[in-house]
Formats: structure tokens, sequence, C-alpha cells
């Protein structure tokens, strides 16, 4: 079942490694410049448009950084759309370009089929409670761990490779005028741009949460062996 | 059994030699078909150079978005502008009879426009989109000019690769490629939801680009420049948004 019990053996290979840490950096860029972006208009609508003369579905409540968008508070803040915007589109090229080199190659490895996919013992329901008992318990994983996902962390990551990843980038190019000129099915299939925008922002806090969740997992599992493991590729120190 | 380090040496050669002739087709072909934006240098040159170049491929028979009468938004949503000079509160007191749009450079025939000369040219009717960089959008039915029956009526030369046009306010200026500026949902638009095109809204004229975020349809236009380089243009970036951080291709 564990196909690397050796503890010698790398638990993650360098394509792994290396795209984690590419897609950290990028995740943290992103979410960094989503926040500066949605500063200079904080409300959120459902449709085709939305703006100021037009009821929000909600108002995140932060004052904004136009003074066009009355958010209450008695000032503006600083304008930083400019670097903002820039930094976020080329940091999705990034993502989306390690995305595919990760997929590409985790089929071609059979990482994906091999560590991601969850096992056949996995689907037994006392195995998956098992685990799950033990993560809202908040135990410390047992040894096979160190080398092997278990059922929760392969489900979560592929919802996350699979799913939300991909609905970030497709609600993002949603947003894009130029891009729905060519495929208006992109924003179309959603119910319109500002459901484009609205739909970003909560698959945004979906993955915000999955990242807290990871975090803190690797804190819990045992910080300085995760992250050595995710960067010399062995937990134990050599 | 498998060599895994033998396995692992020929995929990352296979990954780093696809990558790398990627990127070197990528450039070649970027270089023939004028795919580099005018802001491609910088820190995030690249990112801007594979969106125009990845958009101008996609989008070369593509036409905005357009919508029913029935979602045109009321009221749309004017964004702030700088206060009118004396010389536009002059020109308003006028009906706007006086105000002139110039049309020069690397045209055979440079030539001057009314708006009610505009009027007398065939007129175009969208109704689209008008999304802003900040995430806010509206519809609205715009009417104009075509910019390409104007460049057609002035005689664009062969060599002209970007209009550079111009609003009443100071430092308040932009540029196209030809993709867009021949585009036919590209107008001078005069006219909004069946009425002239309101002053808070860019009236009397403005230029309007539905496949581009909002900056790009400068309001109060004044004058259209055809250019083979905009090097001699402010910085040379294409537009004054990029000299204030934003990109010079709004298509996103």
């Amino acid at each position: 079942m564990l196909p690397q019990m050796n503890s010698d053996a790398p638990r993650h290979s360098a394509l792994v490694r290396v795209t984690h840490w590419v897609t950290a950096i990028s995740v943290f860029a992103l979410l960094l410049s989503g926040i500066e972006i949605l500063i200079s208009h904080p409300r959120f609508y459902w449709g085709e448009t939305g703006n100021v003369m037009m009821r929000p579905l909600f108002v995140i409540p932060i004052p904004a950084s136009r003074a066009t968008v009355h958010t209450g508070y008695g000032f503006v803040m600083p304008d930083q759309n400019g670097w903002s915007r820039s930094l976020h589109f080329q940091t999705a090229w990034v993502l989306v370009l390690t995305g595919l080199l990760y997929c590409a190659a985790g089929l071609l490895t059979g990482h994906i089929r091999t560590n991601l996919l969850p096992a056949a013992a996995d689907w037994q329901w006392r195995n998956f409670l098992r685990i799950l008992s033990q993560h809202l318990r908040l135990q410390r994983p047992d040894e096979a761990e160190a080398h092997s996902y278990n059922v929760l962390q392969r489900l979560a990551y592929l919802v996350i490779i699979f799913a939300a990843v991909p609905m970030l980038i497709w609600t993002g190019l949603a947003m894009s005028p130029a891009f729905v000129s060519a495929v208006p099915a992109a924003v179309t299939l959603l119910g319109g741009q500002q459901t484009a925008r609205t739909l970003h922002f909560f698959l945004t806090l979906l993955l915000t949460g999955f990242v807290a969740v990871h975090i803190a997992m690797v804190i819990l599992a045992g910080f300085r062996s995760r992250i050595r493991a995710m960067i010399t590729g062995t937990p134990k120190q050599p | 059994m498998s060599n895994p380090s033998r396995r692992k040496l020929i995929t990352s050669g296979l990954a780093a030699t696809a990558g790398f002739g990627g990127l070197a087709a990528a450039a070649r072909l970027a270089a023939r078909n004028g795919l580099i934006p005018p802001d491609s240098g910088g820190l995030y040159g690249p990112g801007e150079t594979l969106t125009y170049g990845a958009q101008r491929l996609l989008t070369a028979h593509s036409h905005a978005r357009e919508f029913p009468k029935s979602l045109i938004s009321k009221p749309p949503f004017a964004n702030e502008t700088a206060p009118p000079t004396d010389e536009f509160k002059r020109l308003r007191a006028g009906g706007f009879r006086d105000w002139k749009l110039t049309v020069d450079g690397m045209v055979a025939h440079p030539a001057t426009f009314s708006v009610s000369d505009l009027k007398s040219f065939p007129r175009s009717s969208q109704i689209t989109s008008l999304g802003c960089e900040e995430g806010w959008s509206y519809i609205a039915e715009w009417t104009g000019t075509p910019l390409s029956h104007i460049l057609s009526a002035t005689g664009i030369l062969p060599g002209a690769r970007y209009l550079v046009y111009f609003s009443i306010e100071k430092d308040w200026w932009d540029s196209l490629d030809m993709a867009d500026a021949l585009h036919p949902q590209t107008l001078l638009a005069y006219g909004m939801n069946d009425a002239d095109l309101p002053v808070p809204l860019g009236g009397p004229l403005r230029m309007r680009v539905p496949r581009q975020l909002g900056y790009k349809s400068v309001k109060y236009l004044t004058r259209i420049t055809a250019t083979d380089s905009l090097k001699r243009f402010g910085k040379g970036l294409g537009s004054s948004s990029p000299e204030g951080g934003y990109s010079w291709y709004a298509g996103i």
C-alpha cells in the first residue's frame, strides 16, 4: 500500500518541491495583490453589471482606495492598483505555467495516480473515520504518514489542484473583456462578469482557508521536519 | 525496475528542453508578428508581453459581447474626472459647436472634424459593457463613428502601427495598436443611450474600445495621431497609464 516505506527515500520529488514553492510564493503574491485590487471597490454584485449606483450583493466593511466608493469611513486608502494588477496577472501566468508543468509531469511520473488519488484501502469507511477522528482530535500522525499522504490530504489536494485553482483561473479570465470577446461562454456560463468577480472572491476565501489549514497541519505534524522534507526531499537531517 | 535517477534526469531534461524551446519559439513568433507591447520592459514586462501576445492571437477576429437593450444600466455610473478647464467651459457654453478633433501624423490627408462632421459620417451603435480596472461595470448603448472610417477617410499610411489619442485634459492620452484601431467596434463615440454623450461620461466625444478596460476609452477627445513608433510620446510606454503603473494593454 505504501510505495516507499524506506525512510531514506525522498518524501517529495524535486518536481513537487520546486513547483510547491513556486506555487506558494505565487499564491502569496496573488493574495496580496488581490487584496489591494479589492480595496479599490470592496463591493460585490451578481449578474453582468455592478457599480456604486447599484445595490450590492454584499459589502466588505473596509475603507476603499477610491473616493467614489462611499464606505462610511472618513478617509480614502492609498491607490495601489497599478503594481498590484501587474503583479497579479504576471503571477497568474507563473501559477498557470507551473500548474501545467506539475500536471503534465505528475501524470507522466505517476505522482498524481500514486500519491494523490486515494488508494483502494482509503475508501474503507473504518479507515476514513479513523483518519478523520485523528484529525479532529489534533493527534500527531503516525510514522507511516511521514512517507505518504492520508486520505483527507489526498482529497483536499485533489479538490484544490483540480477544482478550486482551475475555477479561480476561469473566473479570473471571465473578467477579462478581451478573453471573453473570444470565448464568450467563459462568462455567460457563469451568469455575468460581476458574478465571475464574486465567485473569484469566494474561491479565494476557500483557497485561503485551505492554506491556513495546510500550514496548521504542517505545524502539528512537525514544522521543522515537514519544511525540511519540502526543501531537501527528506524529513530526516542528513 | 526503472532507475529513478535516470528517469528523473530524462524527465527534467525533457521539461527544460520543452520550456526553453517553447520560450524561444514564442519569442520568434512574437517578434515576427508585433506581439510585444510598448511597456514590455521592467519588472512586469514578461507578464505584460505574455498577456498582450496571447490575447492578440486569441482575439484576432473576436467581437466584444453585445447585450439586449433591457440590460442597459440606468443610470450609468460616471467616474470622477478632473475639474473642467476654462477652455472646456468655453466650448461647453457654445454647445460644443467649436469642438475640434484633429487627425494627423502618418495619414495622407490630415484633417480636423467637428462633432457634427462626425455625425454626418456612417454611424455605428453597440450595447456593450464598460468595465473599470477597479472592478465595477455598466452596460450602455454607444453611438459614434467607427474609428476605421476616419482612418480610411484621412488615408492612414501603411507604415502606421499605432494611433495615439489625446484628451483636452492635460496629460491624459493613450494609444491603440492597429488591431484595435481598425476593429469595427472601436468608435469615436458622441452618443449614449439615444442622446448626446453626457459630459460626465466623456461628452462631447470619447474613444470607445469595448475589448479593453474603461481607461482606454479616453474622454474629451481632441487629437488623434498615427505613428510608426511610440518612443516620441511621453516616456515611450504607449500611454500615460504605464507611467502611473498601469498596463498599456488593458484587455487583461
